[in-house]
């Protein structure tokens, strides 16, 4: 199978150390991530808020990319555009009309023969658990995760087909294979807020304080996330959280790519852990070498 | 020289919105043979049978055809009209009209040309048809009853009072089934217990019934009026005969921690144990799966306590024979388990319906106060949710479970009964109380007991110290709910009883994607099923609550009773028969007739010697299904009713057009 990777504007960006850290991790495993030559914009939360039609010839310009480029899959790491583009698949493939119009807007087939993957989706069912765990040099052993899933990721259930929606196991799977103890908690799939952080950071720093809080009380040592948006939230925003409301939680928001290239050996520059408002280096101080 | 009345309904406006009637009788009077056709808006009613019944006396009719809906509808009714009017009742025939054309055609042009090939087809074929005289055949006149809760104790009891055996069998240790588990009953809280046990008592007394209980029906052979079926009655391992019931065993027992099934494992059995204290009948049984002596092969302390020496490991399965002419099936339901939904997680504080009974009964574990299974103490605030797996048809089960809206309200009435300044919270999705009373019974839920109704649905649920956190949302207001609870109750779905749907295939009734036995007919033949001879009595059959399990089972008591008031069982005659003088005896027929019907018949002459032997078939178990008429290669058998003629006549009907 031939995987394009779809990075995303984040991940050129503040998410680069979820990019780095993606590359580290799947040149370890010596899975290709090779970027989409050309690939634009998702169109994000602007363009389905402003043209449905826009947001997802967006999104099929890009699978149409990769059609054209002989590959089966679009790999992607962000949660955000990961549902854009699985969505847009799913409407162009449900909507005749939806269908039509986009492939006048692109001048071409729509695209419905390439795959749009998600990265935990590659590491567990293209390359698999037991080889990752079998690639383990540094098992995380004795370090507690909450695996952080979000919205965009499972929701909604009908179109994204990832995992169970209201109670996800994915990343606990991947990141238990790489021996660290995912707990149990109740935030899993709760919102962080998102985009609202620059205009309502209120709401943010009242959903993260809840988050960080029940985390905190499941034991956690570090949440790990599969999303830039939500990584960012959860990081930059725990001193607004202190400030605003006195409560003090010291967690950091690493991503899963970050924890599975530890296990497997890198180390904390490739993998970007510098990066991080919180930082989570003394956390993960007994697996760095 | 044959004359056939044509009959042709409009059902109200189901076949005439689709078909022009009227000019179908027009163009029917004009086929050969055919002496009469006319139309009429209901031809099933009084005027429409005596329309057909006139006609016949009137036109000296030799045939009928009455073109509506499907022979399954209304066959008997026009045949007994036929029959009214002198004429033998298999001399009618029905072209289907209905399912078979307006139903399913849109273009009106095309459906009234099909159904004019519809009845022109059933005009060559009654033409040919004969005189048919029913068979009969004897019949046991006694009842077989497959499962001992309310339903099958009903059953059982009715039919025993109009003085018929009937054999009842349960697959638990004990009768009662889910409703001995019960607290007390909505609306009108009857105690549960003291309704269920007195008729399991009169059950075991009963001269009429012969009880089997912790016994499995293991094959059922035969037809309706003589069935033979085999019940495996399960080891005890203890002597029936000598108990007393005394509990000696139970007590020594030193396996004392095994999850009650009674208490749906809300408290604690031995391994050997009676199931509860008002058991019927009031015998210990040995779990063998958790018994020391089966698992590690000594301990004995029950053998040893037995003052009369009734325990008894070496004791084997036992299969009984019985022959029964009619079989009531009544083999209830369970609820899920609260573990459906993950993200409510497994917290021993999270449990089901069903086990909050067992909390609030005064047989339960905990003498009927509700106390929480994780630390004994008393709840101070329950949360309750309805549909939680019913009517979801992406993870749960996507029916109606029928019973939660009113048992969920009736556990909010007994906990505020008993804990008074407890709060209920009742999460639900829209509340059907359409029983008699039942509106007004969760009306007094809400305003008199002060149960918190809350419309929407629980997302998550976790533990928080000591306490349950439930977050939900309230689509009424709008807002999302977070709620502390020290106890919550999944009203979960109700399934059919595992085990059912091999049942059911014993018996040939046919079941649905979900395990529940489909009736013959949702409407006209609700008790019955498409296997004759068979019933269905409760939640077998679709969830259900007492009132309309009990009406239920009085049902299946009146369909069995009404078969075994005539002095035989009349039989259809449409059955197949040999041609002994063409039949080469090679037995294909017997081979796959799947009712065992074919026999072998010695031909003699008159000083007796066997001259050959042939194919006959047992006309009171043949049941007409034709496929031993197609297998035959000396084409030497056909179906009264259905012969080769018929069919080729009826193809051949089909050619002018």
């Amino acid at each position: 199978m031939s995987v394009a990777f779809y990075p995303g504007c984040s991940l050129h960006g503040t998410g680069n150390d979820y990019a780095q850290s993606a590359h580290a991790v799947c040149q370890r495993l010596g899975l290709d991530l090779t970027e989409l030559e050309g690939w634009t914009c998702c169109g994000s939360t602007p363009a389905h808020n402003t043209s449905a039609l826009l947001s997802v010839a967006l999104s099929a310009q890009n699978l149409r990319l990769a059609s054209d480029q002989q590959r089966d899959s679009l790999v992607v790491a962000c949660a955000a555009c990961f549902n854009r583009l699985r969505s847009a698949r799913h409407e162009m493939a449900h909507d005749e009309v939806l269908r039509g119009r986009v492939e006048h807007v692109l001048e071409a087939p729509a695209p419905l023969d390439v795959r749009v993957d998600h990265l935990l989706e590659l590491l567990l069912d293209t390359y698999g658990l037991d080889a990752l765990a079998a690639r383990v040099r540094r098992p995380l052993t004795g370090l507690k995760v909450a695996c952080y899933y979000g919205c965009l990721l499972v929701r909604p259930p009908e179109v994204m087909a990832f995992d169970d929606a209201e109670h996800p196991t994915s990343m606990d799977r991947v990141l238990a294979a790489c021996g660290a103890e995912t707990v149990d908690w109740p935030g899993k799939t709760e919102c962080c807020g998102a985009n609202l952080s620059l205009s309502r950071s209120d709401i943010v720093v009242s959903l993260v304080d809840r988050l960080l809080d029940q985390a905190k009380r499941a034991g956690a040592d570090v949440v790990a996330v599969a999303c830039p948006l939500c990584q960012a939230n959860l990081d930059v925003r725990q001193t607004d959280v202190t400030a605003q409301t006195g409560h003090r939680y010291d967690l950091p928001a690493v991503y899963f790519t970050q924890l599975v290239g530890l296990a497997l050996g890198a180390g904390a520059d490739e993998l970007g852990l510098d990066k991080s408002f919180v930082d989570s280096r003394p956390t993960l101080a007994g697996w760095l070498s | 020289m044959a004359r056939i009345g044509v009959f042709i309904c409009h059902c109200g406006e189901n076949i005439a919105r689709n078909v022009d009637v009227d000019r179908v009788a027009e163009a029917a009077a004009q086929i050969p043979g055919v002496a009469h056709a006319e139309s009429y808006r209901y031809m099933c009613s009084d005027p429409g049978q005596r329309k057909i019944r006139e006609a016949i006396v009137a036109q000296g009719l030799t045939g009928i055809v009455v073109a509506a809906c499907s022979p399954h509808m209304h066959e008997n009714t026009f045949q007994n009209a036929v029959e009214g009017a002198g004429l033998n009742r298999y001399l009618c025939e029905m072209a289907n009209l209905r399912e078979h054309c307006s139903w399913v055609h849109s273009d009106r042009e095309e459906a009234t040309s099909k159904a004019l090939e519809l009845i022109a087809i059933m005009v060559e074929k009654v033409k040919r048809n004969q005189p048919l005289a029913p068979i009969r055949v004897p019949m046991t006149k006694r009842a077989l009853v497959i499962g001992g809760g309310i339903a099958g104790i009903q059953a059982a009891l009715d039919i025993a009072n109009a003085g018929r055996d009937v054999v009842l069998v349960e697959r638990e240790p004990s009768i009662g089934g889910h409703m001995a588990q019960l607290s007390e009953t909505f609306p009108t809280l009857d105690c549960s217990q003291c309704i269920m046990t007195p008729r399991m008592v009169e059950v075991k007394n009963h001269p009429r019934i012969q009880l089997y209980t912790y016994a499995e029906v293991e094959a059922v052979d035969g037809y309706v009026g003589n069935f033979t079926v085999t019940i495996r009655r399960r080891a005890r391992s203890v002597d029936e005969s000598k108990c007393t019931g005394c509990g000696a065993c139970t007590q020594r027992c030193p396996q004392k921690k095994i999850a009650s099934e009674f208490d749906a494992g809300m408290g604690q059995r031995p391994a050997i144990f009676i199931p509860f204290a008002q058991a019927v009948p009031n015998l210990p049984v040995i779990d063998r799966t958790r018994c020391t002596m089966f698992l590690k092969g000594k301990c004995g302390l029950c053998a040893k306590a037995c003052p009369a020496g009734c325990i008894d490991y070496e004791q084997t399965d036992t299969l009984v024979t019985e022959e029964v002419g009619a079989i009531v099936m009544a083999t209830g339901f369970d609820v899920q388990p609260p573990t459906l939904y993950p993200e409510y997680g497994s917290d021993p504080d999270i449990i089901n319906g069903l086990q909050f009974e067992r909390l609030l009964s005064a047989s339960g574990p905990t003498a009927g106060e509700p106390r929480r299974p994780s630390n004994g103490e008393v709840p101070r605030s329950v949360v309750f949710v309805a549909c939680a797996g019913s009517r979801d048809p992406a993870r749960g089960v996507p029916y109606c479970s029928s019973i939660c809206c009113m048992y969920t309200a009736k556990h909010a009435l007994l906990y505020k009964h008993k804990v008074h300044d407890g709060q209920a919270y009742v999460f639900y999705m829209d509340i059907r109380a359409a029983g008699k009373n039942y509106d007004a019974f969760v009306h007094r839920v809400i305003a008199e007991e002060g149960a918190q109704y809350l419309r929407g649905r629980v997302s998550r649920i976790y533990r928080d110290g000591d306490q349950l956190v439930v977050r939900g949302a309230d689509t009424l207001s709008g807002t999302a709910l977070t709620i502390r609870a020290d106890l919550v109750v999944l009203a979960t779905a109700v399934t059919p009883r595992p085990g059912s749907d091999a049942l059911a295939q014993k018996l040939s009734v046919p079941y649905d994607a979900f395990g529940f036995a489909s009736e013959a007919h949702p409407k006209l033949r609700p008790v019955e099923t498409n296997t004759a001879g068979v019933f269905l009595a409760g939640t077998c059959q679709a969830p259900r609550d007492i009132p309309d399990t009990v009406a239920q089972a009085g049902g299946c008591a009146a369909k069995v009773l009404a078969l075994f008031s005539a002095d035989q069982l009349e039989r259809e005659p449409v059955v197949s028969r040999v041609n002994e003088a063409t039949c080469v005896a090679c037995f294909d027929c017997e081979r796959v007739c799947p009712f065992h019907a074919p026999e072998h018949r010695e031909l003699r002459n008159r000083a007796g010697d066997l001259l050959r032997v042939v194919s006959h078939i047992n006309e009171g178990v043949c049941a007409g299904c034709g496929l031993c008429v197609v297998t035959c290669r000396s084409h030497s058998i056909d179906l009264a009713g259905f012969s080769d003629e018929q069919t080729f006549a009826e193809i051949g009907a089909l050619a002018p057009f």
